[in-house]
């Protein structure tokens, strides 16, 4: 009874969770407009199902004050054979995120002082990676799980460490993050999250096609990707920010207590309360001297 | 704040008084699986008739609930400090009690296995730590490695493994109090005073395991940072610094091996010169160079969350209460088979609601909520409102 369904899954069967940036803050400063984007995005999700029978698709929106799904292919609901499958595809997740629209527009209307803000990203790589534990837990037989980010928004410094987080956990299983940044800057955090996970970091340069660059560099399963020429990290950002002012620093100090960074010297930690003693010279040598003695 | 830390793994053969045959009553390895573990005893039957496992999810979930209050109620105060840059020694015995059967393939192979985990489990949450083995063989000890940040050598050295005190041990006791290192022992067979006496004295924890998968869990204990011992935590500012990764095709000379090198490295902030990994110190300015990954694994011990609260059965069916009936993290549905409510938790910030899977995923291993995190405004939630 085992075998049927085991020979079906072969190593290439995937499941991608791409995460949605709906932040309208964004998309309205964008010459690059959101109707566009999303003819791109329905048509490759359907490619991605078209690939192999046993795909799977979720789709989470990140937005300004909320995130939640808005679409799952395992949904008994959700499914539909033959030619209708992309006009199902599009008619459900168009209404599902027109409800989400609707409801991340009335919990709250925020005066922004002319900055992009950024859009809630730590949430939905939770509740991505939450999903993708239930999808490791239903037994052996389970596609590769992988997260595509498609983001605009800028990094939001205040999310640093609950993004971290997820990337550490995400590490730990085993899951890659690849991203795909539309937006104006550099990002560092998807940059980071694409690299400690190994994952595939790109920002294309002609909107226009970006359904080329997401067929191309994102569409291939974990499997085949050995046997392809992915575009490669180049410099990745490593550099921390300040507690204190969340600038980037390239050295700072370390609080020996609760690793906090500052860009300055202090008396006092903010974070943990302790009070740093001697002059920086006379730690490093005691430090040092310290060390030394367990080893004779 | 820096620990230091010695812990040793104990299969002394002198408290066993049987033999080894007698323990087994002469079974093979094969036939004792089936006298000792007795697996029939894991199904039951259900409402049908039919065999089925037992759900082991709840009892799991007890047990992970009563770790999480054991680990907060010692944490209680707001701001408790840890110590987070630790040094430590792990001793492992390889007398000839090493080589018993009790603990299945050997004692030797289950400690070989269960310290290759703690030692990249132990890398994960400490990253700025640094370990060295030492092992015990006919009464005298032997270095295997030194204190290193890389968890590959101490693994590559634990491979090769294949096998009484010199000197006062009451001694040694004192002197290791006196230089503040904390010693922590786990037992394989019966308790030793020694043992003992040294734990309390140096302010470790003394254990016995029971059995493998409970010597794994005492193991990995000791991998999350404990918390500093108050006076002797003296908080200092260490300058360090955050280096770039070079490009892909630059060339430069190596610090550290001495020679050219293409593509992979880092640029030290402050000399300029290169480094072939992290975290390292450079050679040539002496500036502690590490990745803000690196600072950044260990943050989760800063700003832990909150263990979600036990949500009554019976709420999720009172139509006066809305409440979610899927789990916010993973959308599993909350409720049992024929729409009858199952066990459920609920974060007590954004009153959102989490299967006991997710519950333990995220404790244990995302260390963020998914609720507190999808919501950029979070009001207070007066009961009965959703």
């Amino acid at each position: 009874m085992a075998s049927a369904p085991s020979k079906l899954y072969t190593d290439d069967v995937s499941l991608v969770v791409v995460l949605l940036d709906t932040n309208p803050f964004f998309w309205n400063s964008s010459y690059f407009s959101f109707t566009q984007f999303l003819s791109h995005v329905l048509a490759f999700l359907n490619a991605i199902l078209t690939l192999n029978q046993l795909n799977q698709v979720v789709v989470i929106a990140t937005g300004y004050n909320t995130c939640d799904y808005i679409y799952d292919s395992s949904l008994t609901s959700n499914q539909s054979f033959g030619n209708s499958r992309m006009r199902a595809l599009c008619g459900i997740l168009l209404q599902n995120l027109e409800e989400f629209l609707i409801k991340d527009e009335n919990l709250g209307k925020q005066e922004t002082d002319g900055r992009i803000s950024y859009s809630l990203l730590s949430g939905s790589l939770s509740m991505a990676l939450c999903y993708i534990q239930r999808v490791f837990r239903s037994g052996s037989l389970h596609p590769q799980p992988r997260i595509l980010c498609l983001q605009g928004s800028p990094d939001g410094p205040e999310q640093y460490v609950a993004i971290m987080n997820a990337i550490f956990s995400a590490q730990r299983s085993m899951v890659p993050i690849d991203s795909c940044y539309i937006g104006v800057q550099n990002s560092a955090f998807l940059q980071q999250a694409s690299y400690i996970t190994g994952g595939v970091h790109h920002k294309p340069q002609q909107l226009d096609g970006l359904f080329q660059y997401l067929m191309t560099i994102f569409g291939t399963d974990l499997h085949s990707r050995n046997s392809l020429q992915l575009p490669k990290p180049v410099g990745v950002d490593f550099r921390a920010s300040c507690f204190c002012h969340k600038n980037t620093i390239d050295m700072g100090y370390i609080c020996s207590v609760c690793l906090s960074i500052f860009c300055k010297h202090h008396k006092k930690c903010s974070t943990c309360g302790s009070v740093f003693g001697q002059a920086q010279s006379d730690d490093a040598s005691a430090e040092n001297r310290k060390r030394k003695a367990p080893d004779s | 704040m820096k620990n230091r830390e010695g812990r040793r793994l104990n299969g002394e053969a002198e408290e066993d008084d049987e033999d080894e045959d007698d323990l087994n009553g002469g079974l093979e390895a094969w036939e004792r699986s089936y006298a000792d573990d007795r697996s029939w005893e894991a199904l039951q039957e259900d409402e049908s008739g039919l065999l089925r496992p037992i759900d082991n999810s709840a009892i799991y979930h007890a047990q992970y609930r009563r770790r999480l209050r054991a680990r907060s109620l010692s944490a209680n105060a707001s701001r408790i400090q840890k110590g987070l840059i630790r040094y430590l020694y792990i001793v492992i015995d390889l007398s000839r009690a090493a080589s018993e059967m009790d603990f299945r393939p050997s004692r030797m192979a289950v400690v070989a296995k269960n310290v290759e985990a703690f030692v990249r489990e132990f890398f994960d949450q400490n990253p700025l730590s640094q370990i060295g083995l030492v092992t015990i063989k006919d009464g005298v000890a032997h270095c295997l490695t030194d204190l290193g940040g890389s968890p590959e050598s101490h693994i590559k050295a634990l491979m090769a493994l294949s096998t009484c005190d010199p000197g006062n041990i009451m001694e040694t006791i004192q002197q290791c109090k006196k230089s503040k290192i904390r010693c922590s022992v786990i037992g394989l067979s019966a308790e030793m005073f020694v043992c003992k006496h040294l734990c309390h004295e140096t302010g470790g924890s003394y254990s016995v395991a029971l059995d493998e998968s409970h010597f794994k869990e005492l193991i990995l204990e000791h991998a999350p940072p404990p918390p500093a011992i108050a006076e002797f935590a003296i908080a200092n500012l260490i300058k360090m610094g955050f280096p770039q990764r070079a490009a892909e095709s630059s060339t430069s000379i190596c610090s550290c091996h001495k020679e050219a090198k293409v593509g992979v490295g880092y640029t030290c902030p402050r000399c300029k010169a290169r480094v072939c990994e992290l975290p390292t110190e450079c050679r040539i300015c002496g500036l502690q160079l590490v990745s803000s990954p690196h600072l950044a694994r260990s943050y989760h011990h800063l700003f832990p969350i909150a263990p979600f609260d036990e949500v009554p059965p019976s709420n999720l069916n009172d139509p006066h209460i809305r409440s979610q009936k899927t789990c916010f993290g993973c959308q599993q549905t909350l409720l049992n088979l024929g729409n009858k409510p199952g066990l459920c938790v609920a974060c007590p910030k954004c009153k959102k609601y989490f299967c006991l899977e997710c519950d333990i995923y995220i404790h244990e291993s995302l260390h963020n909520c998914p609720g507190c995190e999808s919501f950029r405004h979070l009001k207070p939630v007066a009961a009965g409102e959703e």
